[in-house]
């Protein structure tokens, strides 16, 4: 029924193609009214360019200019962005108020020719393709076909083994941070040694490293020691402590933890101090460090590592040993 | 103060404890060990003018959930006789804390939620100088910065940036907008907070917030993050409207509806017949 | 002759003796292209492309793919003396010492926000009108391509400046590659050269970035042109449009002047836009610290949905024989928006397979007429926008003082209960606007105008639709196909059918669902004649003429 009707819409009486005219055919005024208009588009366009080879030399980069609803924002990129798009936008619509006023805007049709080839053509290259088969002797020399096909799937070895020294081996380089024992703790930024005493009850050391960061960093040139290496303290009564990972982990109350989450590796410090949460603000995976510092929202599935600590000599914090599970993202070989 | 945070003040209670020797709030934080910084500990020298005003306010407005003698309302009490609403003890928590929760209109609570919001202030300068005072007395605690304290003008702005970076904008953006904490609590927009209440946040850690002492974070770096924050909210944006400076979603909102909006509606007129 | 027209004929002479161009451009210079605003979507994302080219030479001349650390020492003060790679601080170099540097890095990333947009919404016009049809499927896995090479060049920009944004998106995209089963910890080794954050990534992505990437999409979208040109452009039904037509204006002049105009309205709009608004204020940031975040780190709009993806799924992993599959990475990362692509690539042959259709379609389906795929694409539209809001639950949170964990909870609910509820909902509402069609084609439109019959029976008289519409309402026929019918469970020689071939009839039950049969022309032309009495009876011939 409907499957073979290909649009048979004369019968439906919609075949003819309305036209109306527009005042710019009727009214030569109006046609002289938009060729004035798209010729002022087209001179507006003109003089943004100048102005923009104007506020390039004569606008400062500190200029500032207090605009309603924005406030002060930059004038250098305000007027050069404004000079350049308007000397765009103006030539875009003057040409296109153009193509709509001035140019014949009676529709045309165009048949559709079916690019298909017919079926004679389609035997044909079927036949040819087989003609060259034929001649090549593909078919019947295996010897030949099977040894080009080996060539061709060993091919791409050399060019994926290549790849091969893009970077070292991983090895076991994910467990190991810079911690040892009586690695000292350090604030991030101003690197100042920490006593107990320094920390308050519901007190944060939002960053922390290992004193010997800073020296690691400049001989290796790069962050990397950084990425796995950050900690938080934080302090709490020590009967607040329901629970630790590892057993008098803590000093007085005060815990650390590694700063990297475990789920995709960002750092979190969002502590709140009264219920003791920890939030990732990437993903929302928030940790309990009162309780292990396991995870008890988001998409998390590992509770934060803890490093032990305890005071050296001169009663700096220092770690007790390093961490005892890997930091970060979970990987394939972790367990 | 709201019902779910009995231990807000405490650890600046702690702070008195230790370095007075008081032991009117127990044995529990003798454990902690020593805690205070002696600089951060400064017992009230106030007019008893001042004390006397600070005393009426304090019982017309603050005893009823902090207490008469500022020994607090424990949860477990409210709703037998008189107290309505439980409130931590403000022995300790020293005038700095007093000087942020009322003058920034959280103190008196009025709603109660996840979070006590800023408003309106219901005292005026002096009033809130006489209850800070009036608390202070009691035990030494954070102080209300100086004038002094609050000179940056020797403060390092690029250091202020990479402290603020590091133990602000986690919770409170790049731009010191504010930011979400779980389930309903979150991060206020600090950029236009003044300076002395900034102080005051880093130094007592009102609700959510940590404490940020004077050993974690000296006066000075503190000096240095208040610039970098009023930096923010002073300098220009250069490159045009800062869209809340919240990062790329209202930069996303903005190209779907205006970018698109605007490209869309040429469409429309470029394929409109004219008339 | 004029001298113009000589000078025409002169060049014509020249390039055809030495190329045959000649052919070409007579056949070519007035060929038509339909008019609708529709069909400029994609030309939105053309120019946008090609403005990011533009642009992005420009910034190539100024940026310093580098992570060397070097001390800043320019011109914006709050940075000054801070440690950042060479990249970002060659990004703040063209940001703030570089006259209009600014302007063009908002202008290249303004027109990358659009581009990935235009692409998105040019091609649900492609799926919901049908586009992607007989003979256009491979234009439209063309266009599937082109879309995740856009968002993948979108990311790869992203992250070059080296800010706190883009490190920690650069982070987020190593734990996934870290999330692998069995090369992931490789995979991000060499990826990185070593281990996180190295310095060996940003000068990688850097020619991944403004090399690979381009190099394939331009290569793309010319095959994406090309086809485009050589099958000719689809049309929406109306007054003298057939499926073996292509009703509109000619190349020359009017699309030159409309196309080509169009190109300085795009670029016109982003410059306006990068000239008022902000983009990626990097120095706000500050340079990438693998130890330091900022609240509400989201990526850019097009990988919202993936992120969001990642916050709300739960936190399933699996340890097994000491091996760990991090679910919880994989699904939301990976595994879902494979899937995802796999079946959009897809689709032209799922669908085609439920209709047996072997057509080809260069008439355009209004979306009722194809309530299933209509139903379709607004249920992955809905899994798709959920996602996106997920990705701005922290903000959302924050803006409307809701918990963040409700968010996600409520999120997580609706990802499963609202597609397909909008799905039924969707398919149901274009059926009842199919019918009220088919009604408007066998009764006529309704007038308003009550009449009394003889009876004491009131009735609303209907009135025939005019030509325009009738053309619009008939296309529906184009639009439907017979279901495919099961052969008999057992034929005349009791032979039992083969199994081959059920999940074709299953598929095609569930897509022809409900169907709504167009009329005939006969009845059409009963059903007009019989309103067009009807009308007679309150209004004598000539006071009404037809109506929409």
């Amino acid at each position: 029924m409907s499957n073979d009707s290909s649009s048979e819409l004369e019968v439906a009486g919609a075949h003819e193609i309305e036209h109306a005219l527009r005042r710019s055919d009727t009214d030569p005024r109006a046609a002289q009214r938009a060729e004035r208009q798209v010729a002022i588009m087209f001179v507006g366009s003109v003089l943004a360019s100048i102005l923009f080879v104007v506020a390039f030399v004569s606008v400062k980069s500190t200029a500032v200019v207090d605009l309603p609803l924005i406030g002060r924002i930059g004038l250098q990129n305000l007027t050069l962005g404004v000079a350049s798009g308007l000397g765009l936008f103006l030539i875009g619509a003057g040409a296109i108020h153009w193509a709509r006023k001035l140019m014949s805007d009676e529709e045309i049709v165009d048949e559709r020719k079916s690019f298909a080839s017919d079926d004679e053509t389609r035997e044909a290259v079927v036949e040819s393709f087989h003609t060259g088969v034929e001649e090549s002797g593909v078919m019947k020399r295996p010897l030949i076909r099977r040894t080009l096909l080996a060539a061709m799937a060993l091919m791409p070895i050399p060019a994926i083994v290549m790849l091969r020294d893009l970077g070292p081996l991983p090895e076991t380089k994910a467990r190991e941070t810079l911690w040892r024992k009586g690695s000292r703790i350090v604030t991030d930024i101003s690197y100042r040694p920490i006593k107990p005493e320094d920390i308050p009850l519901g007190g944060l050391v939002a960053g922390a490293l290992p004193a010997d960061l800073k020296k690691v960093e400049e001989e290796e040139g790069n962050l990397n020691q950084r990425a796995k290496a950050a900690i938080i303290l934080v302090r709490m009564a020590p009967d607040e402590i329901r629970s630790q990972q590892i057993q008098d982990g803590d000093f007085q109350g005060i815990l650390a933890f590694s700063k990297i989450c475990t789920h995709l590796g960002c750092p979190i410090a969002l502590y709140e101090q009264r219920t003791k949460h920890l939030l990732c603000p990437c993903h929302q995976s928030t940790f309990d460090l009162a309780d292990d510092g396991n995870v008890i929202f988001g998409p998390s599935a590992r509770r934060l590592p803890q490093l032990a600590i305890e005071v050296d000599k001169e009663g700096y914090l220092v770690a007790k040993e390093g961490f005892q599970e890997p930091v970060g993202p979970s990987f394939w070989e972790r367990g | 103060m709201s019902s779910e945070s009995p231990r807000r003040r405490r650890p600046t209670a702690a702070l008195a404890l230790v370095t007075v020797g008081l032991i009117l709030m127990g044995g529990l934080y003798a454990a902690a060990g020593s805690l205070a910084s002696p600089a951060q500990a400064e017992t009230s020298e106030a007019s008893p003018a001042l004390l006397e005003e600070g005393s009426v306010l304090y019982k017309e407005g603050c005893s009823s959930c902090h207490g008469l003698n500022l020994e607090g309302v424990p949860a477990d009490s409210v709703g037998k006789g008189n107290p309505k609403q439980n409130g931590p003890s403000l022995i300790g928590v020293g005038a700095a804390a007093v000087d942020f929760q009322v003058s920034t209109g959280r103190m008196p609570v009025g709603a109660t939620g996840q979070q006590v919001v800023a408003g309106r202030s219901s005292y005026n300068e002096e009033e809130v100088a006489a209850l800070a005072a009036y608390v202070a007395s009691f035990a030494p605690g954070p102080a209300i910065p100086s004038e002094e304290d609050l000179d940056t003008t020797d403060a390092s702005l690029a250091e202020g940036g990479e402290l603020f970076r590091t133990n602000c904008a986690q919770c409170h953006n790049f731009a010191a907008q504010g930011g979400a904490l779980s389930n309903g609590t979150y991060a206020p927009a600090i950029d236009p907070s003044r300076p002395d209440h900034i102080w005051e946040a880093m130094l007592t850690g009102p609700q959510s917030m940590p404490v940020f002492n004077d050993t974690t974070i000296n006066p000075d770096e503190k000096k240095a993050i208040i610039k970098y924050i009023q930096n923010i909210n002073a300098a220009p944006s250069p490159g045009g409207a800062p869209l809340g400076t919240v990062g790329p979603v209202s930069e996303g909102l903005l190209i779907w509806t205006v970018g698109l909006g605007a490209l869309i509606a040429c469409s429309v007129w470029l394929g409109a017949k004219a008339k | 002759m004029s001298t113009t027209q000589r000078a025409v004929a002169t060049t014509t002479t020249w390039v055809d003796d030495r190329t045959g161009a000649g052919k070409w451009l007579k056949k070519n210079l007035r060929k038509v292209f339909p008019d609708h605003w529709s069909f400029m979507l994609g030309e939105i994302a053309l120019y946008s492309f090609i403005l990011c080219l533009l642009t992005g030479v420009y910034l190539t001349l100024f940026f310093n793919p580098s992570m060397k650390e070097v001390v800043y020492n320019g011109s914006y003060a709050p940075l000054n003396g801070i440690k950042m790679t060479q990249a970002y601080e060659s990004t703040l170099r063209v940001s703030f010492d570089v006259r209009g540097g600014l302007l063009v890095r908002q202008v290249h990333h303004w027109a990358a926000l659009l581009f990935v947009a235009a692409v998105s919404v040019h091609m649900l016009r492609v799926f919901f009108t049908g586009a992607f049809r007989k003979p256009r499927e491979l234009n439209w896995v063309i266009g599937v391509g082109l879309m995740t090479l856009a968002i993948l060049e979108g990311f790869a920009g992203y992250s070059l400046p080296d800010d706190l944004l883009s490190g920690t998106g650069l982070r987020i995209a190593q734990g996934i590659v870290l999330a692998i089963p069995l090369v992931g910890s490789y995979v991000s080794s060499f990826l990185f050269g070593g281990e996180f954050p190295g310095t060996d990534f940003i000068p990688r992505l850097y020619s991944i970035h403004i090399l690979l990437i381009p190099g394939i999409l331009l290569g793309m979208l010319t095959a994406h042109l090309l086809l485009v040109w050589y099958q000719k452009h689809t049309q929406f039904p109306g007054p003298g449009r057939t499926n073996k037509n292509v009703v509109g204006f000619p190349l020359f002049p009017v699309y030159v002047a409309k196309a080509g105009g169009f190109f300085f309205i795009v670029s016109g709009i982003i410059t306006l836009i990068a000239a008022m608004f902000t983009i990626n204020p990097i120095w706000l940031y500050g340079p990438y610290v693998p130890d330091q975040v900022t609240a509400g780190s989201q990526p850019d709009w097009y990988i919202g949905w993936l992120d969001g993806a990642v916050r709300v799924i739960p936190n399933w992993e699996t340890v097994l024989f000491g091996y760990n599959i991090s679910w919880n990475i994989l699904l939301p990362a990976l595994i879902i928006p494979g899937i995802m692509f796999t079946l959009l690539a897809l689709y032209p042959w799922i669908e085609a397979k439920a209709t047996g259709d072997k057509r080809e379609h260069h008439l355009l389906d209004r979306p009722r007429n194809a309530p299933t795929r209509t139903g379709l694409g607004a249920m992955g539209l809905t899994f798709y926008v959920l996602m996106w809001i997920s990705g701005g639950n922290d903000l959302i949170a924050q803006a409307f003082s809701w918990s963040i964990n409700s968010i996600t909870w409520t999120i997580r609910v609706l990802l499963i209960v609202l597609p397909p509820l909008v799905f039924v909902i969707t398919r149901r509402t274009c059926l009842g606007l199919q019918r009220r069609d088919r009604d408007k084609l066998l009764h006529g439109r309704e007038t308003g105008i009550i009449k009394r019959m003889p009876s004491g029976e009131y009735l609303e008289v209907h009135a025939p639709v005019s030509s325009a519409t009738r053309a619009k309402l008939v296309a529906s026929r184009e639009s439907d196909y017979a279901p495919i019918e099961a052969p008999p469970a057992v034929d005349a020689n009791g032979v039992k059918a083969p199994k081959k071939g059920r999940l074709g009839v299953k598929l095609s039950n569930f897509y022809f669902a409900n169907r709504v049969i167009p009329p005939t022309d006969e009845e059409i032309a009963e059903g007009q004649h019989h309103a067009a009495d009807d009308l007679e009876t309150v209004r004598p011939s000539g006071q009404i003429t037809s109506g929409h």
